[in-house]
C-alpha cells in the first residue's frame, strides 16, 4: 500500500528536466481542451446548422447563465475564467477514472487557482472601493482588524484545502480499500490451499472498487470543481458590493450599443 | 545506548501522531451533522415547493461544501501528522 499525498511523482524529461506529474497532465488537459476547442468552434455561422456549433454555443450559454444567476447582469467578462478553472479543475480531477493520479491531489495546484482567483477576488475589492476603502472595511470596526485579516487570509487556504481535502480523502479511501481487496483475496487463495504468491491475480479488486470510484472521482470531482467556481463567483459578488459597476464592461457595452 | 533513547524517543513521537491524527478527525463529526441538517431542509423545502427544486439543490450543495470545511481542515490536521511526520525533526 502506497498512499503518498505530499506531492505528485516526479518525471524525468529529455535527461536532467524535472516535471512533476501534475504539471505533465495539465499540459495534457490544456492541449486537449484547446483542439477540443478549436474543433467546436470551428466555422462558425450565424444561424447554426452543425451539432458541433450547437454543443458549442450550449457550453458557453451554460457558463454565461451561471454567471448572470450568480453575480447579477455585468459580469460576463469573467465567464471565461471561470469556465477555464471548471473545465480544468473537472478533467483534472475526472483523469483518476483512467488510472492516472488526479491532478487536484496536488495542493500545489488547488492553492494556485485559489491564489488566482484571491488576488482577482482582492483586485475587485480595491476596484470598487478604492485602496482606502479596502484597507477602511478591513478595519471595520477596529477592534476585529486582526480577525478581519484573518479571514481575509482564509479565504485561499479555505479553497485550496477544500479541493485537496475531498481529493486526498478519497484517493486515500480508495487505495485503502484496494489494499485491503487485495490482502483478502490473497487470504482466500491461502484459505483454500492454493499458493497465494503464484496467483497474482486478486480477484476482489474487480469492480467492487469501482462503485467507491464514482462517489469519490466522479462525484465529488464535479461537485467541487462547481463549488470552486461558485465560491469565487460569490466571493468576487461580495467584493463588489454593486458600488461601481465594471469599467471594461461598461466599455464593451458603449460599443454594442453605438454599433447597433 | 543513546541509540536505544532515541529509538524509543521516536516511537513515543510516532505513536503520538497516530493518536493525534485519530483525535483530529474527530472534527469530521461537526460537518457530519451540520450537512444531515441542511440536506433535510433542502428536502423539507423541495417537498413545500417543488418549483424551486434546481436552485434548492444547487444552493444546498454549496452550504454542505462551505460547511465541510472544517471537517476538511481536521483531515488536513490527520494527513499532516500521518504523512508528512512534523515532530520527529525535533527530536535532532
Amino acid at each position: 500500500m502506497d498512499i503518498n499525498v505530499r506531492g505528485p511523482s516526479y518525471i524525468e524529461l529529455f535527461g536532467g528536466i524535472k516535471l512533476s506529474a501534475s504539471v505533465v497532465i495539465g499540459w495534457i488537459i490544456i492541449v486537449a481542451a484547446f483542439f477540443f476547442c478549436r474543433w467546436l468552434t470551428k466555422d462558425l455561422k450565424k444561424v447554426p446548422d452543425t451539432k458541433r456549433q450547437a454543443i458549442a454555443e450550449m457550453l458557453v450559454n451554460f457558463m454565461n447563465n451561471l454567471v448572470d444567476e450568480n453575480m447579477g447582469a455585468g459580469m460576463r467578462v469573467y465567464s471565461p475564467y471561470l469556465a477555464t478553472i471548471f473545465v480544468f479543475a473537472l478533467i483534472g480531477a475526472l483523469v483518476s477514472l483512467l488510472g492516472i493520479r488526479s491532478m487536484t491531489v496536488d495542493i500545489n495546484v488547488t492553492a494556485t487557482w485559489a491564489v488566482m482567483s484571491f488576488v482577482l477576488i482582492t483586485y475587485n475589492k480595491i476596484d470598487a472601493n478604492g485602496f482606502k476603502g479596502y484597507l477602511k472595511g478591513l478595519a471595520s470596526p477596529a477592534i476585529l482588524t486582526p480577525f478581519n485579516i484573518l479571514s481575509e487570509i482564509a479565504t485561499p487556504v479555505s479553497m485550496a484545502l477544500r479541493m485537496f481535502g475531498n481529493m486526498a480523502g478519497g484517493m486515500i479511501i480508495t487505495t485503502m480499500l484496494y489494499a485491503a481487496l487485495g490482502l483478502a483475496s490473497s487470504a482466500i487463495y491461502n484459505l483454500i490451499g492454493f499458493n497465494a504468491d503464484t496467483y497474482y491475480f486478486s480477484f476482489l479488486q474487480v469492480g467492487i472498487p469501482a462503485v467507491l470510484s464514482i462517489y469519490f472521482d466522479l462525484f465529488s470531482g464535479v461537485i467541487q470543481s462547481y463549488v470552486f467556481i461558485m465560491l469565487t463567483m460569490a466571493y468576487i459578488k461580495n467584493g463588489r458590493e454593486c458600488k461601481k459597476p465594471l469599467y471594461y464592461y461598461n466599455m464593451i457595452l458603449e460599443v454594442q450599443t453605438n454599433g447597433k | 545506548m543513546e541509540n536505544e533513547a532515541l529509538l524509543n524517543a521516536q516511537a513515543t513521537v510516532l505513536a503520538g501522531q497516530a493518536i493525534g491524527a485519530g483525535l483530529a478527525m474527530i472534527a469530521g463529526i461537526g460537518p457530519g451533522i451540520g450537512e444531515g441538517y441542511a440536506v433535510g431542509k433542502a428536502i423539507e423545502t423541495i417537498g413545500r415547493q417543488p418549483e424551486i427544486k434546481g436552485t434548492a439543490t444547487s444552493t444546498m450543495f454549496i452550504g454542505c461544501a462551505v460547511a465541510e470545511t472544517t471537517g476538511i481542515y481536521g483531515l488536513f490536521v490527520a494527513l499532516m501528522l500521518l504523512f508528512a511526520n512534523p515532530f520527529l525533526k525535533f527530536l535532532g
